[in-house]
């Protein structure tokens, strides 16, 4: 009586949508209900619970593995109904590692050979997701008669089931192979069907086993008129094609037909995809494939397009001219409504890149970045990056143009690539050294503008340019500007690390501007000694060169006497700045640069880097701490020595006055030398010293990290530079006399610093090479054009010429991409046994019980590393799986049991086994030395059978 | 093949899951929510697509057709044809449409057991077995006659509804 009161499946579906206490205490009540009643010795109530459990499991994600053992229990109830519920359950919640598994063999083979075509239904149906491997073997037999079943109801799931089967049990190749090839000739289309769809996925994993049935396919697809019959025999063909000239050439035809003939869309699609990737090689084939590309592409249907579009980028590595004809729609796509075909379209614009339209494509990419959403314009900024840097930077030839795209890219609003950028940028540097006056330039741009500090994704972009415009300084404009910028109050903003390479820019600029103060009052000094000699003497040289260094030397004199008389020289700076910009005016830049290392603006900048940097004392950042600290004690020193001996000009202060100088010297040749990329291999190049054993007891880890990748070629860093600066600092530091700098100077150098920031950006006539920057107005308004733009461009076959000659990029051993790991030769049991049953001869037994694995490769690869890792379990496994197993892993239990099953002569194996001496066996590795001797084997096989194949075909 | 089949209401509420390799549940539930994530932000009237690599793993492909509340996603391989696989979920639905005389989302939810013999007919283990919506009902229609009649035999009556609203 109790089940008067069971709540049903469909009661539990109701409550559940009326219930007030909330979802999960609702289930949850439902759940310890349906614990107590399966516990029932009722059938029906038992069944109920069942299916309750089953919903629950399956719409609402319980786990149900306690109830497998009345799973089992319920399947063998006599009523249809509850089979169906036991069935139901058991398709939904076993796996392989249910362990109540192994008791239902007999209910399904009593199922299987049931008189009532439904039952034999649900277990087939059954079967085919939880079929293991003695459930496969033990039950292949009723299968093998089910296949010959005169109803096509239970014939087409046996078919099914097959592909279940054959991967768990290789060995049922031998029995049901042939029934399943002489359904692929019955008059039943759903038959042929189904038969075709599992030939068509054994065949997707290793077609060259099926070479042999190529004549039998053939005739399906020219005879067949039912379309899902065709797509599946077309996936066939694109995969047995390119394995057999010959086949592709007779495929051609009757493919083209179909694409001729055919109104359904699918099949059109496949017969494309078909001819794309299996039989490219027909170039009229391709031609009439990409009329209907075309027609696809222009399409109101956004499924068609985006499938084209995948068609094309299938095709375009080898058939460009296919994409080329088609750009327009390409180009058009990329402003789709739809990702997908956004994405596809972007690809296909990327494929088309060359050198010779590289910069055009890109700007124009860059315009459809800034109009697009945060998503897609990172995916553009994303294909740009990876596709210019492949290779070594392969299609740039204008690397100035490739430096400033960078820094646009870092102006664009969305862009969150600061990471790939940085490392470009900097690579470049070290690589390219034609552009790297372009690089300062663009360095500059972006840590002069106080916005960009704000936005977190630049900072690493920031960095990189902070380091780049300390780095390569010799080529900066103006150093005091860029100071200012490395010193503006907003890096506050940055993290604390790109603080820290800030500073040391900050201070590699200082140590230039006063190197470079140096070596120009060098000259000066020693044209004021000779000053009285050069107007004696009358000499035509020494004249000239008088003549020559004027400007400068009147310059220098006026700046002397007055430090010497008086000691505030404020006031007298102003006359002399304005008698400096008017020699500015005549000499050329090099030269207005180092006229602007005067004494005056040294100063400044001392005191200026000195009340910018103290605060950094206080910083809790150690790298912070350590550098600012380095120029605080640097300034004090150049200070005391430097500056201030030209008052006294003391003769005993001269040589103090060498010493500094050639300090600043020192410092200014170490920062300047030259960095250069670090090959990724270069560790790898050092030669182990004797004794050492790397490679002892670490064979395992190979295998077990084999397949982790090897860092990528961006081995850069910049550490190495800050190294390098930290040796130069081995000066002794003096006692420091803290100066305090007049703070209304501090403001108003903040102001200059802004006002030149706003002058800058309204001046564009600051010369951009041959490549306008981003906010450029003029360029916003053309963006609409775009599409005609870039399609223009394309349309023009002209190359553009390139002024500039490809500079040198250096290049590495380690540039090249690392050479992928070979990928492991496909372990094909089940084909090597399938070859064996098409070609007739049975010497080649399988072991079948080698994997255990499922077909998918990934699940694969985890199964191998595993049963590397233990060994042990393996052997064990081995134990277990032979007290039950016709074959196993190891070839004479094989043997053996293929002797008692299936009475395959003994020698076979034992030929095998020889076979299997050549490898030798570890008995801790047998294992993997087990599938190495399979895998030498397969190629065996293949060559053996080639010249077979002609026969069936012609 | 197909290695999956959902239908998700357009609250997220998943109302139909099969899976034809085996996954844990909590795996289930993790793969219906980013399906229904990725479906939930696309807009109407673009293609039936979306990148699944990213969800089930390399060479997987999804295709999804929304009717009305309902979400009618397939995920396979490449060894489907993405337009054979539209034309499937069509196929399904218009089986459902006559299963249930204008097939809503109500039908769907009470008809647990049905839409799972409906699916059945039509995939297995996997892979297309039946692309007639007739021949799908007659199965359909036979299997429920034959389980009805298998209840019918019992003699207590199956239970009552009294206790929906306990």
């Amino acid at each position: 009586m109790e089940n008067l009161f069971q709540r049903t499946l469909e009661d539990l579906i109701k409550g559940l949508r009326l219930q007030l206490i909330g979802e999960s205490a609702f289930l949850s009540k439902a759940l310890d209900e349906i614990r107590r009643e399966i516990k029932s010795t009722d059938a029906d109530t038992k069944a109920n619970a069942l299916h309750k459990l089953t919903y629950l499991s399956s719409l609402h994600f319980y786990n149900m593995s306690f109830a497998a053992f009345h799973v089992v229990e319920l399947l063998s109830s006599t009523r249809f109904s509850h089979k169906k519920i036991a069935y139901h359950a058991a398709a939904h919640s076993f796996s392989d590692d249910t362990p109540v598994l192994v008791l239902i063999t007999n209910q399904l083979r009593k199922d299987l050979t049931s008189t009532n075509e439904l039952e034999v239904s649900l277990a087939l149906e059954c079967l085919s997701r939880i079929a293991t491997i003695d459930l496969a073997r033990d039950l292949t037999p009723e299968i093998f008669t089910l296949l010959g079943s005169g109803k096509v109801f239970v014939r087409k799931k046996a078919i099914g089931v097959l592909l279940r089967v054959f991967d768990k049990y290789p060995d049922a190749v031998r029995v049901c192979f042939k029934r399943l090839v002489e359904n692929l000739e019955s008059p039943d289309s759903q038959i042929v069907s189904v038969a075709v769809g599992v030939f068509c996925e054994l065949a997707l994993r290793e077609p060259r086993s099926y070479l042999p049935m190529a004549p039998e396919f053939y005739k399906i697809l020219v005879d067949s008129k039912n379309n899902w019959v065709l797509i599946k025999v077309l996936k066939i063909f694109a995969k047995l094609a390119p394995l057999e000239p010959r086949l592709a050439k007779r495929v051609v035809e009757p493919v083209c037909e179909h694409i001729r003939r055919t109104g359904a869309k699918s099949l059109l699609f496949e017969c494309i995809r078909t001819v794309m990737t299996g039989l490219s090689d027909y170039e009229s084939a391709v031609k009439v494939v990409v009329v209907k590309i075309r027609e696809m592409l222009v399409d109101d249907d956004p499924n068609l397009k985006y499938l084209a579009l995948q068609a094309l980028s299938v095709v375009a590595p080898k058939h460009l001219w296919a994409v080329l004809e088609n750009k327009e729609v390409v180009i058009k796509s990329l402003s789709d409504v739809d990702t997908n075909i956004r994405l596809e379209s972007l690809r296909l614009v990327m494929a088309m890149l060359s050198e010779n339209n590289v910069a055009e494509i890109c700007r124009v990419l860059v315009n459809y970045a800034l109009k697009s959403d945060s998503e897609f314009c990172n995916e553009i900024l994303d294909s740009i990056l990876s596709t210019c840097c492949s290779n070594v930077y392969e299609i740039i030839i204008d690397f100035d143009w490739y430096v400033s795209l960078l820094g646009e890219m870092a102006r664009i609003p969305h862009c969150q690539k600061g990471e790939e950028i940085e490392k470009q940028l900097i690579d470049i540097g070290m690589r390219v050294k034609e552009v790297r006056p372009e690089l300062v330039r663009v360095s500059r741009d972006l840590l002069i503008d106080p916005a960009l500090p704000g936005n977190p994704f630049l900072h690493r972009i920031l960095s990189a340019a902070a380091w780049l415009s300390g780095q390569y300084v010799e080529f900066l404009i103006n150093p005091f500007e860029l100071m200012e910028a490395l010193l503006q109050p907003r890096t506050i903003l940055l993290a604390p690390f790109i603080r820290a390479i800030y500073v040391q820019s900050a201070l590699k600029v200082l140590v230039f501007c006063l190197n470079s103060y140096l070596l120009q009052r060098g000259n000066t000094a020693s044209f004021s000694t000779f000053d009285g000699l050069v107007l004696e003497r009358d000499d035509p040289e020494s004249s000239i060169l008088a003549s020559c260094d004027a400007p400068v030397h009147c310059i220098q004199d006026e700046g002397f006497n007055p430090r010497v008389l008086n000691q505030s020289f404020e006031g007298l700076s102003v006359e002399y700045d304005g008698e400096e910009t008017s020699t500015l005016g005549q000499t050329s830049a090099l030269s207005s640069l180092k006229d602007g290392f005067t004494r005056e603006s040294i100063i400044n900048l001392l005191n200026r880097v000195e009340l910018a940097v103290t605060p950094l004392t206080g910083s809790y950042d150690v790298e912070i701490l350590e550098r600012a600290r380095n120029i605080l004690c640097f300034i004090e020193l150049i200070r005391q020595e430097l500056l201030d001996s030209p008052v006294h000009k003391d003769e005993s202060l001269e040589s103090e006055e060498a010493q500094v100088s050639q300090i600043i010297k020192v410092m200014h040749d170490a920062f300047s030398s030259d960095l250069g990329p670090v090959s990724v291999s270069a560790q790898e190049r050092v030669p182990v010293p004797d004794g050492l054993m790397l490679a002892e007891n670490l064979e395992d880890l190979e295998k077990i990290f084999g397949d982790v990748q090897l860092p990528s070629l961006s081995s850069f860093s910049l550490g190495s530079p800050q190294y390098e600066e930290r040796a130069g600092f081995s000066i002794p530091i003096h006692e420091s006399k803290e100066e305090p700098a007049p703070s209304n100077e501090s403001t108003s150098l903040l102001a200059e610093h802004r006002k030149q920031h706003g002058l800058y950006y309204l001046s564009s006539a600051k010369k951009e090479d041959n490549y306008p920057p981003a906010n450029d107005p003029k360029l916003q308004v053309d963006t609409n054009d775009d599409d005609e733009d870039l399609v223009k461009l394309l349309v023009s076959k002209k190359k553009p010429c390139h002024a500039k000659p490809r500079p040198v990029v250096v290049k590495l051993d380690g540039d090249q991409a690392p050479i992928a790991a070979n990928p492991r030769p496909k372990e094909d049991v089940l084909s090597g046994t399938v070859q064996n049953v098409l070609l007739g001869s049975d010497t080649n037994p399988t072991s079948s019980q080698s994997k255990v694995s499922t077909k998918s490769s990934s699940k694969r690869k985890g199964k191998e590393k595993l049963n590397v890792d233990s060994a042990k379990e393996n052997l064990g496994d081995v134990e277990k799986h032979d007290l039950g197993n016709p074959s196993s892993r190891n070839s004479k239990h094989h043997s053996h049991g293929k002797g008692r099953r299936h009475g395959s002569p003994g020698k076979k194996g034992d030929e095998r086994e020889e076979n299997g001496q050549k490898v030798k066996q570890k008995s801790s590795h047998r294992h993997s030395k087990h599938q190495a001797r399979q895998r030498a084997e397969v190629p065996l096989n293949v060559v053996a059978q080639t010249p077979v194949v002609p026969d069936f075909l012609l | 093949m197909i290695r999956s089949v959902m239908v998700i209401n357009t609250q997220g509420k998943p109302r139909l899951a099969k899976f034809y390799e085996f996954q844990p549940v909590e795996k289930q539930q993790e793969l219906i929510r980013s399906v229904y994530g990725v479906l939930s932000s696309r807009a109407e009237n673009v293609s039936n697509f979306v990148d699944a690599e990213s969800i089930f793993g390399a060479d997987t492909r999804l295709v999804y057709k929304h009717f009305a509340t309902l979400y009618f996603v397939f995920v396979f391989d490449s060894s489907e044809n993405e337009l054979a696989m539209l034309d499937l979920i069509q196929v399904f639905v218009e089986t459902l449409d006559k299963c249930f005389k204008n097939v809503c989302e109500l039908d769907v939810v009470l008809n647990y057991s049905k839409m799972h013999t409906v699916l059945d007919e039509i995939i297995f283990g996997g892979q297309v077995l039946e692309t007639s919506s007739t021949e799908v009902m007659k199965a359909v229609e036979e299997i429920s006659r034959l389980e009805s009649a298998s209840n019918a035999i019992s003699l207590v009556p199956k239970s009552v509804s009294a206790w929906q609203s306990r």
